[in-house]
């Protein structure tokens, strides 16, 4: 099959690979139709996040039609349409009976931490991921999710991770109504934490960037006022003079480890690997949100250093929530939303790409050229289904 | 609307209190504009708040998955030194890079030396990705990897400066190599 190849940081290829096979009786194997490169991705691009081994396959945001089941597998069947959650979970373990998906503990032996994520390095289980022909999806009962017929596919792909993260974001900040909401990153988590803040009641939703396309985009897609902090002296003091010297309510990171914007978070976070990542957006976050606020952070951070002030949240009194989202807690309400029309989160998809120009997508959306948003690779295979069904309907 | 968790100071004004005070200043939103405003304001429409919740939504079985057979080498965390039911089986530790994983999994994660290590590794990996790619004979377009035919189709001018940054590097490394030589 072909797939997505990691060689090395800044170096990605498609590549041909031996086809998946069934591993375990609860597994399925699934035809990817749609894959998205997520921004999380490109920490993994970046080589910023451990035990990233070269000739992995990226990609957690997939959608496909199951070819092949497993011998347990009893709800699924070949030729479902199926959205997968980013996240390998059994829904058995202690951590996924409390809806903790993002945290079970019955996928990833190389880290206590986290759970099983699709294409995320061995640190988060090492599975291949869906930017490829074929992928293996263990636990095919519990994880995929099928796609109610009336829904788009490009909607459907964005519900295995980045509407439901941003949607979990904006939860997490535990938003009352009227509340001012600030986001920082203007990405796809970014825009969707935005939108959603709205349906939690904000009263006030301010998105950080400093990239001018996105933060227009953003402003038109969820109708909210931007900050390009390039503009601005101090991001704190900004967004301070912004809310009559309080603060926000709630501050959203949705950047994670390679925030721009500090010389010396990006100097020894990025460039010197002498933390885990530069933690600007989460600085911001605690130093612009009111004493007693909220802040929650989706941006990805990987283990195990940062410099972050956390003296500065003991004197406020923050609340801070944070955790990989745990997408299928939120699929059945973020599917309702779609269906009665107050998010259609297929807007944000900019780029389809071919999954052979893998190499050029993945510098695209890294460089923020052509004014990208979100990417979705499109592999031949899933053109060849699109064919069949295309004349089976005929 | 109520906002009662600030502006305690200004009791006095509480009865005409509206939206704009608690938006610091600004005037209010108009809500009918935005598609979907306070659906999910009810705290019931909530679906991870509480965030730990129990019995879960979804029907999975309560049973221990079956152990999945372990066909290559897997590392273990000394945090969870137990082989999971589930585990991915793609790239399994090699040559000198996976002697560093495997000292890497000795240690913690609680063991800064842990993440270290794997970040070696990670780059001792890239180079053996290189001698396993010319082993086989494929010669890697690594500018082709790096997406430069995207550079050069949106990006002329940052290509052309990356490009004139490393010919001015290239040739001051020249001029002092062969300085150095002529002494």
């Amino acid at each position: 099959m072909l797939a997505m190849n990691y060689r090395g940081p800044f170096r990605v290829r498609a590549d041909h690979k031996p086809d998946p096979v069934i591993e375990h009786p609860g597994d399925a194997i699934v035809r990817v139709t749609r894959s998205c490169i997520c921004g999380s991705d490109l920490h993994l691009y970046h080589g910023l996040v451990p035990d990233t081994r070269v000739g992995t396959t990226f990609g957690h945001e997939f959608v496909g039609i199951v070819e092949e089941v497993g011998s347990q597998v009893t709800k699924l069947k070949v030729g479902d349409h199926v959205l997968v959650p980013f996240n390998v979970f059994c829904g058995s373990c202690f951590f996924c009976q409390k809806e903790l998906y993002g945290n079970c503990h019955n996928t990833n032996p190389q880290a206590s931490a986290v759970g099983g994520i699709y294409g995320y390095s061995h640190t988060a289980g090492g599975f291949d991921g869906g930017q490829a022909e074929f992928v293996r999806v263990p636990m095919a009962d519990v994880g995929p999710t099928v796609i109610p017929a009336d829904m788009d596919e490009d909607d459907a792909v964005l519900l295995t991770d980045a509407l439901p993260t941003g949607y979990q974001a904006a939860e997490m900040g535990d938003i009352s109504e009227g509340d001012t909401v600030v986001v920082f990153g203007a990405g796809p988590v970014g825009i969707f934490a935005a939108k959603s803040a709205w349906l939690f009641g904000a009263g006030r939703v301010i998105v950080v960037d400093h990239v001018d396309y996105r933060l227009d985009f953003v402003r038109r897609y969820a109708q909210c006022e931007v900050v390009n902090f390039r503009e601005v002296d101090d991001m704190a003091l900004h967004i301070k003079k912004m809310t009559d010297w309080l603060g926000a309510d709630v501050c959203i990171d949705a950047v994670g480890c390679e925030a721009a914007g500090s010389a010396a978070q990006t100097i020894t976070g990025v460039h010197l690997m002498m933390q885990a990542g530069s933690a600007t957006a989460l600085h911001w976050c605690i130093n612009s949100v009111r004493k007693g606020g909220n802040v929650s952070i989706v941006g990805v951070y990987g283990p195990t250093f940062n410099a972050i002030p956390i003296g500065n949240a003991l004197n406020k009194g923050l609340t801070l929530r944070m955790n990989q989202a745990s997408v299928k807690r939120h699929l059945p309400r973020l599917i309702e939303h779609i269906q009665a029309g107050r998010i259609d989160p297929k807007q944000i998809i900019t780029h389809r790409v071919p999954l052979e120009e893998v190499s050029d997508a993945y510098h695209i959306f890294s460089s923020k050229l052509d004014d990208c948003i979100k990417t979705v690779l499109i592999p031949p295979s899933a053109n060849q289904v699109r064919a069949i069904e295309s004349t089976a309907n005929h | 609307m109520a906002h009662d968790h600030h502006h305690d100071h200004d009791h006095d004004h509480n009865q005409g209190r509206d939206l704009a005070v608690f938006q610091h200043g600004r005037p209010p939103v108009d809500r009918s504009a935005i598609q979907g405003w306070g659906a999910d304001l009810d705290r019931k429409n909530r679906p991870g708040v509480p965030m730990e919740r129990t019995p879960p939504r979804i029907d999975a079985p309560l049973t221990q998955p079956e152990q999945q057979p372990q066909h290559v080498e897997v590392l273990l965390s000394p945090e969870r030194p137990h082989m999971t039911p589930l585990f991915g089986s793609p790239n399994p530790p090699r040559g000198v890079s996976g002697m560093v994983r495997r000292a890497a999994f000795k240690e913690t994660e609680n063991d800064i030396r842990h993440w270290l290590l794997l970040m070696l590794a990670d780059r001792i990996d890239v180079v053996e990705g290189l001698v396993e790619d010319l082993g086989r004979g494929h010669v890697p377009n690594i500018l082709g990897e790096m997406g430069i035919k995207a550079e050069w189709q949106h990006n002329k001018r940052g290509l052309a400066q990356k490009v004139a940054i490393g010919a001015a590097v290239a040739g001051i490394a020249c001029y002092l190599y062969q300085r150095r030589d002529r002494r």
